[in-house]
């Protein structure tokens, strides 16, 4: 029944590359797009087109936009002088959508990784120190994942930085909704080391 | 014809009979403990684990579900997990359902030299063992030197014995009892590059300069400072980097050896 030109299979075998998503479940999505083809699929084809073409990385923070220089470095209102490290855009994204940090961004592309062979060399720590120097930074956030690979790129990048910087890390403990009874030994244990007076 | 008839059915249940049954005697199921040593992701819900067992070596084998939440935090190099492998065929790689026994990591990461330390244990046990070749002694000392993540004042010596362990295991053992060219048990000093054997001050003669240090910590004396393991970690170096990695191929020492030793280093200054 599959036809190899055919536009449709062709949509189908593209969706189903997509991440969440496999051969039945992209064949739904197409199904449905092609029922809503005024509502949702040209809309779509309109985003992607014009996403395609604009989208593009921060050439100071590493976030992806639609300029050479990002909205969060653009903002002067942003600048405080204190600087969050994160591994991904996603990790920035997700600090964004808690809208409680109004500083600036750094994003590394990954962490170090031994068995990886991952080395400072393939990260964006050079334009990371270039940035201490040029945007007067005080303070500089090691928002980095709370992972083995995470924390040796902490301890590493806390190590290049110049003395007069303070450094900090988010915490790490028990997350909000959490039950101690499904915490890992490890989360306990590091909740209990940054307990607090109450 | 009928006979051939009956040795042709008797071929083709033989061949049914081998399909469904394991090639050979040996189990396609077993249970065992085991130190993850690496993640990988495999598709979009599994991962590929690297585990280091007592009886069954370095093993590697999928894992349905190990991005989850709920696994992720349990799933960090270093965890002791309990561990249950099966595979329709010994040769393949089979899946792996853990469930975690004790977690290090919260103590690796609490201290920098700890969590270099943390990288190096793994990586080197990932480098150097062969898959699926039991190497109890070693199991056993690595997870005691694991087990003491916690102290990191005894870590460093003990992480010198775990490498010299390593390098005994695999065939490179040191032998530091008596000098290679003297016989004598006195004032060994040096140790041959070549052979691993001790040197005494006077069987270096003028080969003194050629020779690796033998500092007192590798024979079991002294203050073993952290000074004198770094440099006796320089000396297990060598048998790392010109024996023990050109037999396994074309790949270095993982770096995360030299990071350690730097941050011992500091540490020493």
């Amino acid at each position: 029944m599959t036809r190899r030109n055919d536009p449709i299979e062709a949509l189908i075998a593209l969706m189903a590359r997509l991440p969440g998503l496999g051969p039945r479940s992209a064949r739904r999505v197409v199904l449905y797009l092609i029922r809503k083809r005024a509502q949702v699929l040209r809309p779509l084809a309109e985003a992607m087109m014009a996403v395609s073409e604009s989208a593009r990385e921060c050439l100071n923070c590493g976030n992806v936009g639609t300029s050479d220089i990002c909205e969060i470095c653009e903002d002067t209102r942003r600048a405080n002088g204190i600087l969050c490290v994160v591994e991904e855009v996603s990790d920035l994204w997700a600090m964004e959508r808690a809208g409680v940090f109004k500083g600036r961004y750094h994003v590394l592309g990954g962490t170090l990784s031994a068995l990886e062979g991952v080395g400072p060399e393939d990260l964006r720590i050079p334009g990371l120190i270039n940035r201490l120097e040029t945007e007067e930074i005080t303070e500089v956030i090691l928002a980095l994942n709370a992972t083995i690979d995470g924390q040796t790129t902490a301890h590493y990048i806390a190590d290049q930085l110049p003395g007069q910087v303070t450094v900090t890390t988010l915490a790490q403990g028990v997350p909000i909704g959490g039950e101690l009874d499904y915490l890992d030994d490890g989360t306990i244990s590091a909740a209990l080391n940054a307990r607090k007076t109450f | 014809m009928a006979s051939k008839m009956r040795g042709a059915v008797d071929l083709a249940s033989h061949d049914l009979a081998s399909c469904l049954r394991p090639a050979n005697s040996r189990a396609m199921e077993w249970r065992d403990t085991g130190i993850l040593l690496s993640t990988r992701k495999h598709g979009e819900t599994s991962v590929i684990l690297e585990v280091f067992t007592p009886d069954h070596g370095r093993h590697l084998g999928v894992m349905k579900g190990g991005t989850s939440r709920k696994m992720v935090p349990h799933l960090q190099p270093g965890a002791q997990l309990d561990l249950r492998w099966s595979a329709r065929l010994e040769e393949h790689m089979g899946a792996f359902r853990a469930e975690p026994e004790r977690a290090r990591a919260h103590l690796a990461m609490a201290n920098r030299l700890m969590l270099s330390g943390l990288n190096a244990v793994l990586a080197l046990l990932s480098f150097s063992l062969p898959e699926r070749e039991p190497h109890v002694p070693l199991y056993r000392r690595s997870e005691s030197l694991l087990d003491l993540m916690g102290q990191p004042d005894l870590w460093p010596l003990a992480y010198l014995r775990w490498e010299m362990s390593l390098l005994e295991d695999l065939g490179f053992a040191l032998d530091l009892a008596s000098c290679a060219v003297t016989g004598g048990t006195e004032d060994l000093i040096y140790v041959s590059p070549k052979t691993g054997r001790a040197v005494s001050r006077s069987g270096a003669g003028d080969w003194a300069p050629r020779l690796l240090p033998l500092p007192p910590v590798l024979l079991g004396q002294g203050e073993a400072s952290n000074t004198e393991i770094v440099q006796a970690l320089g000396t297990t170096g060598h048998f790392f980097e010109h024996h023990l990695a050109p037999n396994l191929g074309d790949d270095p020492v993982p770096e995360a050896r030299a990071r350690f030793i730097d941050q011992l280093s500091r540490r020493a200054e």
